[in-house]
């Protein structure tokens, strides 16, 4: 447990902020609100060009860390070495792709005195888009048909399954709406090609994009869930503007999941509702997503209240929050200069 | 006909869905209505109120007041 006045050194993943940003940054915002003068904050990054490295009022200092298809030996050897020199309490990881090896590398990290709060593998995988069909019919929960192919073949039988428009996903990311085979045949091809097998073909359901910022304790008890609508939609599907909502339905609903999988962490339930009112969740993130800030100045600070179950407190789940509450985001040209790029490029620290 | 319990109005007309997230701007006269619903005044009342104050018939009234109630229904402000 965090004694009132102790510093508490997090790091933190995902410090890019393209049109597609990571969560990063508004974790490290919302936790710098949440433990005020008294949080330090430790980068991790994989690229250097991610802003974060370079916002030194939000980012305290950054080492770089291998990629994910490093493996985990790579990435604990790394850590071993930042640990040595900054005592890191907490890790809160940001990435889809790099979730795999911190929750292999937890036990491991935990020795080291590193605590994190992550699902369990079991729990990841269920809600993987390749599962989440099957994970909807097991817990009663609104999800759009699927077909999980690996042969362009098999669109034919997708077409006849789940009709016109169908929508074409790739593993990891990116989504393709066809309105014909031509154009599902296109997708296909080109979503393989660039993440590779399964595709996963999706029945098309037309609605209101509303997300949910869920914080599960583990234990089946939903501490935080912050719906929000989606009011500017960029080209890549991403929220750029928002507003909290007020619905019990939503809310009743993060409660199922997190009841029914005992989720342990951050995630976000993407939802379409239907102008019946059905919710149906599209897809489900298993980490904080990148308007997570939106939580704390709602009232509820998803990522905080993290820190604190992951450094051992027991957090009374939150009630209320402010509905209303909108979040704008922008883009600010930050300006710094060659030797700090240097200086991350050359050493993979700054 | 009934608001829902949730909807937040201003006085400037500024109608606020807290359950979907839409927000839509009335004119002073539906903001005036709208308010008066939202106090619980009855719909015979409202339109008492309505022909006294402003120049219109009771037949314009009506067909003014179905197209504002529609309106309202497909803005979702109404309880089912």
């Amino acid at each position: 447990m965090l004694a009132n006045h102790q510093l508490l050194t997090v790091a933190v993943t995902g410090l890019n902020a393209i049109d597609s940003p990571g969560p990063g940054v508004a974790v490290i915002r919302a936790l710098r609100e949440g433990f005020p003068d008294r949080v330090r904050i430790i980068g991790l990054s994989y690229e250097t060009m991610e802003p974060g490295i370079y916002l030194h009022n939000i980012v305290d200092k950054t080492y770089q860390i291998p990629y994910p298809s490093a493996g985990t030996e790579a990435l604990l050897k790394r850590l071993e070495y930042i640990q040595a020199k900054e005592n890191l309490q907490l890790i809160i990881p940001n990435f889809d792709a790099e979730l795999f090896n911190f929750m292999k590398m937890a036990p491991a990290l935990k020795t080291m005195g590193i605590a994190s709060f992550l699902p369990s593998q079991e729990q990841f995988n269920a809600r993987d888009k390749i599962n989440l069909y099957q994970f909807g019919l097991k817990y009663g929960l609104s999800v759009p048909k699927d077909q999980v192919i690996y042969h362009e073949s098999e669109l034919y039988s997708c077409a006849e399954n789940l009709g016109y428009p169908l929508v074409v996903k790739g593993k990891f990311y990116d989504a393709i709406i066809a309105h014909t085979l031509e154009q599902a045949q296109k997708a296909f091809y080109k979503l393989s090609a660039k993440w590779g097998f399964p595709i996963i073909v999706q029945q098309f359901i037309t609605g209101t994009e509303i997300n949910i910022a869920v914080l599960g304790d583990g234990k089946g008890n939903t501490i935080s869930s912050i719906p929000m609508r989606k009011l500017y939609i960029t080209d890549k599907g991403k929220a750029w503007a928002g507003i909290t909502l007020e619905d019990e339905t939503l809310i009743n609903l993060a409660k199922k999941f997190v009841a029914a999988t005992h989720w342990k962490g951050g995630c976000e339930l993407e939802i379409m509702r239907t102008a019946d009112g059905t919710p149906y969740i599209m897809e489900i993130n298993p980490r904080f997503p990148a308007w997570i800030y939106l939580t704390a100045a709602a009232g509820q600070n998803q990522p905080a209240a993290l820190a604190r179950m992951a450094l051992g407190e027991t957090v009374t789940p939150y009630t209320d929050y402010e509905v209303g509450k909108i979040f704008i985001r922008y883009a600010w040209d930050h300006i710094t200069d060659v030797k700090e790029f240097q200086q991350i490029s050359g050493f993979g620290e700054l | 006909m009934h608001l829902k319990k949730n909807i937040a109005t201003s006085e400037s007309g500024f109608i606020f869905n807290p359950g979907t997230g839409d927000s839509y701007s009335a004119n002073p006269i539906a903001a005036e209505i709208i308010g008066m619903l939202k106090e619980g005044t009855p719909i015979s009342s409202i339109k008492v109120h309505i022909l006294a104050t402003y120049e219109v018939s009771a037949s314009q009234l009506e067909k003014d007041w179905d197209d504002f109630c529609n309106q309202l229904k497909y803005a979702n402000l109404l309880d089912n």
